[in-house]
């Protein structure tokens, strides 16, 4: 037996067990840079058991064959955790963690040109009992402001080795590892879960404790950063600030609205050329529509929300990285508290005007779980572009083209109209929310507004692939796969032979349409219009084209479909249709997005609920009143 | 210069005063620490931007109530 085991031991021997290293510092500290520059390319973007903060994890291969897993744990100020993100941090370098190895060694990321608040976390991080090394982070900042650090007297008034690093030229990297390596194999077994929450007059110790080595070690700097606060000066300038940042939104929402257009109607041209190219290759049939309606129909849905999500993401990171994120939160804070919201709620909820989807996902820049899940919720009120098709034809069809109080266009009042009632209901659904769910006063908002900083491009450009990659794998298997169910109710059963009429009728979504008209009929559906929403779930566009099915309309021109839809629909159906669409959760993506984000099929759900409790209540009011009127 | 952080029992907070004297420190307002307003926001001069020692923190006035200052420099 023992000459069985002797050889993997030998090879034990020369590979040492892989080091467990986690990441731990304040905000803004340069932490992802650092991961990026230690793991590169081998990262592994996940989610913690149970909980919706992402979890990521990278390698690298120490030069003599051990390798070394990184674990990036979220920006804290203390282990006294205040946020899910942060309660990960905390349990995690306690290794309390379920499912989690505990590290082996944590390194304690701190941005050398702010050293206050993270001396005392990582005094505070001493105390757990695991191994720490401080990894110095932006040394280059640090020497051009002439700020003079001395690095052997800081380590041993922290009793802990520091290093310092420049995370984005991949600068003191290597001997950042070997000090970790170092720490690592020194570490006592047994250590860790020792911490307890601090009491105020011992944060105001560990303050002052902090405060002595930083006097002792750190020369003020001879060249301090002005930029920063000339300019604020312009950035948090009352006026000026927010007209800039106005202008900075309408930048954003120009370029994901319109820049991903040609790219969008490219790619959706692109599967609709090869639906057609395979369906010619095929025999009519279920097999047909199945993959060309169903399988390349969906995966194009799910691809055609690409450039819009890249676009968004590349403004949301550029702005985060600079440093602008806070000030945008700061000019917003008052006009989004007073919904309820957080300052941070603003641009996801801009975002939603393109689409609920990118918008959703932004939401991650909010700590706070409450905020974060009042904004997610609230999101798919905005009108989102896929809305336009189906409230461009409805106008047309319904609405006299005329001009109202000497300047106003009718048509282009009522969309004005359907805009603002997303946004105005969006706030009250907010404030409702918190009163609901949420009881009391919002959370204190107390936020660092960090020292702006040039970006790093690679950074970014990671940052903007990890959130594209992230849709793809997961929120878009969602999607496609209610796409395929979404196209199964509408195709399902064939039409028997010799039928007459479109054969969505026969399907299952024809049944569903027959059986839920009298549910309808109060808000002046037809079956016609009940049928039509079933594929319309798919996404809120398809609804045009389902109406078309639904009709027999031939020929794709909206112009025939309006007058068609003239012919059958009284004002009242149509103004009451307008109002359902404003509403309805018409979106089965959004849906699976919400599921992505929220970790938890709870939160689709009631969004589902409340939304399709609007769109009913804002239709009957529409119909009923407009029927009272005369328009039925 | 702060010199003490008192909390009104009536006026409350999202958070216990207890929790927010602990946020507050973690965020450095401690006894000592030189404070000073840098901005204001549009409606109502709220939020507010403070210089907090070489940092810059933005709060809502509810909040920054709580933080009693003096003029003048620690020594």
């Amino acid at each position: 037996m023992n000459t069985l085991v002797a050889p993997t031991d030998q090879r034990r021997a020369q590979a040492k067990p892989p080091l467990r290293v986690a990441l731990v510092g304040n905000p803004n500290s340069g932490k992802t840079a650092l991961f990026n520059a230690l793991t590169g390319a081998r990262q592994k973007v996940a989610n913690y058991a149970g909980v919706t903060v992402e979890r990521k994890e990278g390698r690298l291969v120490a030069p003599d064959g051990q390798s070394v897993v990184i674990v990036d744990l979220p920006g804290t100020y203390s282990l006294r955790a205040r946020s899910p993100d942060e309660v990960v941090t905390r349990d995690a370098v306690l290794g309390r963690l379920a499912g989690e190895t505990p590290p082996d060694v944590v390194i304690c990321v701190a941005d050398a040109t702010n050293l206050r608040l993270v001396l005392r976390l990582a005094l505070e991080l001493r105390s757990v009992g695991r191994p720490v090394v401080v990894a110095l982070n932006m040394m280059d900042i640090a020497e051009r402001q002439g700020l003079v650090i001395d690095v052997k007297g800081l380590s041993a008034a922290l009793a802990m080795p520091v290093v310092g690093i420049v995370a984005t030229r991949r600068r003191g990297i290597e001997a950042l590892v070997e000090a970790a390596r170092t720490a690592g194999e020194t570490s006592a077994p047994g250590a860790g879960d020792v911490w307890r929450e601090p009491s105020a007059a011992e944060l105001r110790a560990l303050h002052h404790q902090a405060e002595r080595i930083l006097t002792a070690t750190v020369k003020p700097p001879k060249r301090p950063d002005t930029w920063t606060g000339r300019l604020d000066d312009i950035l948090l300038h009352p006026v000026a600030g927010t007209a800039i940042l106005l202008a900075l939104l309408f930048l954003m929402f120009q370029a994901v609205f319109i820049g991903a257009k040609p790219i969008m109607d490219l790619i959706s041209a692109g599967f609709s050329w090869l639906s057609a190219a395979v369906a010619q290759g095929l025999p009519p049939g279920l097999l047909r529509s199945l993959i060309c309606n169903g399988v390349i129909a969906g995966v194009g849905s799910v691809i055609v929300f690409l450039p819009q999500i890249t676009i968004l993401f590349l403004f949301i990171i550029l702005l985060e990285d600079v440093g602008y994120m806070a000030r945008a939160a700061f000019l917003m804070d008052k006009l989004m508290g007073a919904a309820g919201l957080h300052g941070r709620a603003f641009i996801p909820l801009l975002s939603s005007f393109a689409c609920a989807i990118p918008g959703i996902m932004a939401t991650r820049v909010i700590d706070q779980r409450r905020d974060r899940l009042t904004t997610i919720l609230v999101a798919p009120l905005m009108t989102c572009s896929a809305r336009i098709p189906v409230y461009t034809l409805i106008i047309s069809a319904f609405i006299p083209q005329r001009t109202v109080l000497g300047f106003i266009n009718l048509q282009g009042l009522v969309f004005f109209g359907l805009y603002a009632s997303g946004i105005v209901s969006a706030l009250l659904v907010a404030a409702v929310m918190r009163r609901l769910f949420w009881r009391g006063a919002s959370e204190p908002f107390l936020m660092e507004l960090p020292a702006y900083k040039t970006p790093d491009a690679m950074n970014v450009a990671r940052g903007v692939y990890q959130r594209a990659e992230i849709f793809l794998k997961r929120a878009g298997t969602i999607i496609l796969s209610m796409m395929v169910l979404v196209w199964f109710l509408a195709s399902v059963p064939s039409p028997p032979a010799g039928a007459v009429g479109p054969a969505i009728n026969y399907s299952l979504a024809g049944l569903i349409g027959h059986v839920i008209q009298p549910v309808m009929a109060p808000v002046g559906f037809s079956w016609q219009m009940a049928v039509a929403l079933i594929p319309g779930m798919a996404a809120r566009e398809v609804a045009v084209g389902a109406l078309a099915t639904v009709y027999a309309v031939s020929g794709e021109g909206s112009s025939s479909l309006g007058a068609s839809l003239a012919h059958h629909w009284s004002l009242a159906s149509a103004l009451a249709f307008l109002a359902w669409y404003v509403f309805a959760p018409q979106c089965a993506s959004t849906l699976a997005v919400v599921k992505r984000e929220t970790n938890s099929w709870l939160w689709p759900t009631v969004m589902f609920s409340y939304m399709i409790t609007l769109a009913y209540l804002a239709a009957f009011i529409v119909y009923q009143s407009a029927v009272a009127l005369g328009a039925g | 210069m702060v010199v003490a952080l008192r909390f009104d029992p009536l006026v409350t907070s999202g958070v216990s005063n207890l929790e927010l004297e602990r946020r507050l420190l973690e965020m450095g307002f401690v006894e000592g620490a030189r404070v000073e307003i840098v901005h204001e926001g549009l409606i109502g001069r709220d939020p507010i931007a403070i210089r907090l020692d070489d940092m810059r923190v933005a709060m809502r006035r509810r909040e920054a109530r709580c933080i009693l200052t003096l003029p003048g420099s620690p020594g």
